[in-house]
């Protein structure tokens, strides 16, 4: 009982984490169709910017000026290469954000050294927030959802209460009659490519000292955002918040369980021999096909529903 | 139509034939040896993985899986026959490489071959992170992190050939490397090659025309399959051990890079792309850390500036060869060239500066930069290398106005003749 509510804590706090992610790139595919391959790369920069920030200035102002940065940084890549790129179509886009994530990978190799850096939880959240059972629960972790709770709530307010948001949501499906109306979609585009970067590196902000900050995140982090988009669903926010909850569960229980089909089988009578060929394949346990299964899940999705859960496009 | 087999592709090929066969005997050091087998390898997956993106215009992203079970079956395949299981001539081992690479496509692509365009890129990824997943956890056929060793000279010596020398795994995999080029191209050339052709420019038409989308890209993929396996089953060969990485994201994300520099919109292009990128790989990291920096950044300008690649930028060229206008074009080019270099040589000494300033290790910082000894430490050398970068940078602007003028004249020459 206290395992399976542990790992649920565990498991949320996780997906919220995830979907933090996976806002930012749902966003920018649905508005200009281009799968940001370099969006965890993002992820890793926002917690780096924090870790060099918070050196000079502490955790609080780091988490808003690494944020900023990363936005920036976002925006100069839309408007000097995104652009550049978009005429030669989706394809020639898909590849230049998968060689800038290479890109942003040596230059963070570069800077700070291929060794993980020293990146804390501040001080302040150093306690234990409450006891289940006997498993203490970090404080860290409750300020990881409320930030990623309050991140969702701003970004649904923005995007439906405020004129912005309005013109964001409307070129999303129509950017011609949005443009002939008088506004800078162009800008509008930049803009949303720059939130949805400042988004990623948030999220690196707060996971980067959850989890270890080290050049290998992007990657670690990448390749389960994108099942996580494709999963819920290419250009629908809420998809994509059920499916990062999914997945999220999915893989923090997967990780935790250590049974194998041989456990079932000894459990109902049959018992296979160590030195038989076939004992290899049937002691893998839960645990170890655990980086398996988000794949598989997409894979699965793919073939049977490409719109995804609650995709509104499948390309 | 044009003939196929034309007097000039016979004398090109036996031509390029005789080139291969030759090589060794200007670069004899080993390690050029083993550079040009890596090569040869690194050609026939670029041109595999080119059939399906470049021609059937499927973007893939886990196009290793095929090379990389194509290795693993055929190091297997040596095994037993190093064990006296079963007896096959280590010359045609690649061919189990490829039937194995062959049965994957078949089966793999049947299920992802249902959908194209980005839901295909997805597929191809979330199996090859599958496949790469897997390969840890299967270890009685994968060899978990070790991977599998297997020895090339299981077939003993036949009319003195072991296998055992580097020379000899060289014409092994030269000779495969013609013999795939050519089944590659011939395929192009069928009624196959063109409907997958017609396929990626246009799927509804080609519906129309009576041919099934699904099924024609499905068996592009099957022989793209074979083809890459076959690549593989010669890695194998040649470095006597297969690994999980052989199949893994890395590799697949290179060959995209290789066929992308090279060009994919003609059948040559990722040959280019293929000995370009395996050069800066090998001798490139000798020299420099930041080299997978470079190589990144040279993909981007690629992207950004001539999505054709390499082999785009050559055919640019076609036209104003024909009109013999050619040296009309040099001035500025060796103008825009040396430009460049200064540019170029500005960039690389200042990314050179700053990996030694963060290399912690080191008492001295000061290095080797092309002769000149360069030491971050030093304010001066930063402040130099900065205005040999800006005035590089400045110099390389002011002559891309003098080519453009340059192709301008050319182009409104070409289009009175009619020949743009």
């Amino acid at each position: 009982m206290e395992f399976f509510l542990v790992t649920l804590l565990n498991s949320l706090s996780y997906g919220l984490l995830l979907f933090m992610l996976s806002s930012g790139l749902t966003l920018i595919f649905s508005m200009m169709g281009v799968l940001n391959f370099a969006h965890a790369s993002f992820y890793m920069l926002g917690a780096y910017f924090a870790y060099q920030t918070g050196l000079y200035f502490g955790f609080w102002p780091a988490l808003f000026l690494s944020p900023l940065l990363v936005g920036a940084l976002g925006a100069l890549t839309e408007r000097y290469g995104l652009r550049t790129v978009h005429k030669f179509g989706h394809v020639a886009e898909l590849l230049f954000t998968f060689g800038l994530a290479y890109v942003i990978e040596e230059i963070v190799h570069l800077i700070w050294g291929r060794a993980p850096v020293d990146y804390r939880i501040p001080a302040e959240f150093d306690f234990t927030l409450f006891t289940l059972f006997t498993t203490q629960y970090p404080a860290y972790r409750g300020f990881m959802m409320l930030v990623s709770v309050g991140m969702l709530a701003a970004l649904y307010l923005g995007l439906t209460r405020t004129r912005i948001g309005l013109v964001i949501q409307a070129s999303l499906t129509h950017p011609d009659m949005v443009e002939a109306l008088g506004h800078n979609v162009p800008r509008v585009f930049m803009l949303v490519f720059a939130g949805g970067a400042a988004l990623a590196g948030l999220a690196g902000v707060i996971g980067g000292n959850a989890f270890i900050t080290e050049p290998g995140m992007a990657v670690a982090v990448g390749s389960i955002v994108f099942v996580v988009v494709v999963f819920g669903g290419m250009g629908s926010l809420t998809g994509a918040f059920i499916a990062s909850l999914i997945i999220g569960t999915l893989q923090t229980f997967s990780v935790a369980l250590d049974y194998s089909m041989l456990d079932l089988l000894e459990k109902i009578g049959v018992s296979i021999l160590p030195d038989s060929s076939w004992h290899g394949l049937w002691s893998i346990t839960i645990s170890q096909t655990a980086p398996v299964m988000p794949y598989l899940l997409m894979v699965l999705m793919l073939i049977v529903r490409p719109r995804g859960l609650m995709g509104t496009r499948e390309s | 139509m044009n003939p196929v087999i034309t007097k000039r592709r016979i004398i090109f090929w036996a031509a390029a034939a005789l080139f291969f066969a030759l090589l060794p005997f200007v670069f004899t050091q080993s390690f050029a040896l083993s550079m040009l087998s890596q090569m040869g390898i690194a050609i026939i997956f670029a041109l595999s993985y080119n059939m399906l993106l470049g021609q059937t215009g499927l973007l893939s992203f886990g196009h290793a899986v095929y090379f990389g079970l194509g290795a693993f079956f055929c190091a297997h395949a040596l095994n037993f026959v190093g064990a006296g299981k079963f007896w096959f001539p280590v010359t045609f081992m690649p061919l189990v490489g490829g039937l194995a690479g062959m049965f994957f496509g078949l089966v793999l692509g049947f299920v992802t071959t249902r959908r194209a365009g980005t839901p295909f890129a997805m597929i191809s990824l979330g199996i090859a992170e599958m496949v790469a997943a897997s390969a840890l956890m299967f270890t009685g056929f994968f060899g978990g992190e070790g991977g599998i060793a297997t020895d090339r000279t299981v077939g003993g010596t036949v009319m003195g050939i072991s296998y055992g020398p580097q020379i000899q795994v060289y014409y092994l995999i030269t000779g495969w490397c013609l013999v795939c080029i050519i089944g590659m191209f011939a395929i192009t050339q069928t009624p196959l090659g063109r409907m997958a052709n017609a396929v990626r420019d246009n799927p509804e038409r080609a519906k129309f025309v009576g041919y099934n989308p699904t099924r024609v890209r499905w068996l592009m993929m099957t022989l793209a399959g074979f083809f890459a396996g076959v690549g593989g089953g010669l890695a194998a060969i040649n470095y006597e051990i297969v690994t999980a990485e052989t199949l893994g994201v890395m590799a697949s994300g290179n060959v995209v890079l290789m066929a992308f520099i090279g060009g994919i919109g003609h059948f040559w292009g990722p040959i280019i792309g293929a000995v370009l990128v395996t050069l800066l790989q090998s001798a490139l990291s000798n020299y420099t850390k930041a080299w997978l920096l470079y190589f990144g950044l040279f993909f981007l300008v690629i992207i950004m500036f001539s999505p054709g690649g390499i082999a785009n930028l050559i055919t640019l060229h076609k036209p104003v060869r024909q009109a013999g206008r050619l040296k009309r074009l040099l001035p500025s080019y060796s103008l825009s060239g040396g430009a460049g270099l200064v540019m170029l040589l500005g960039f690389f000494a200042l990314i050179e500066m700053i990996y030694h300033f963060e290399a912690k290790e080191a008492a001295n910082k000061a290095f080797s930069f092309f002769g000149i000894t360069l030491d971050p430490t030093q304010a001066t050398f930063w402040i130099g290398t900065l205005v040999v970068l800006a005035a590089g940078i400045a110099m390389f602007y002011a002559t891309t106005r003098v080519v453009k003028r340059a192709w301008d004249d050319i182009t409104a020459e070409l289009q009175m003749k009619g020949m743009v």
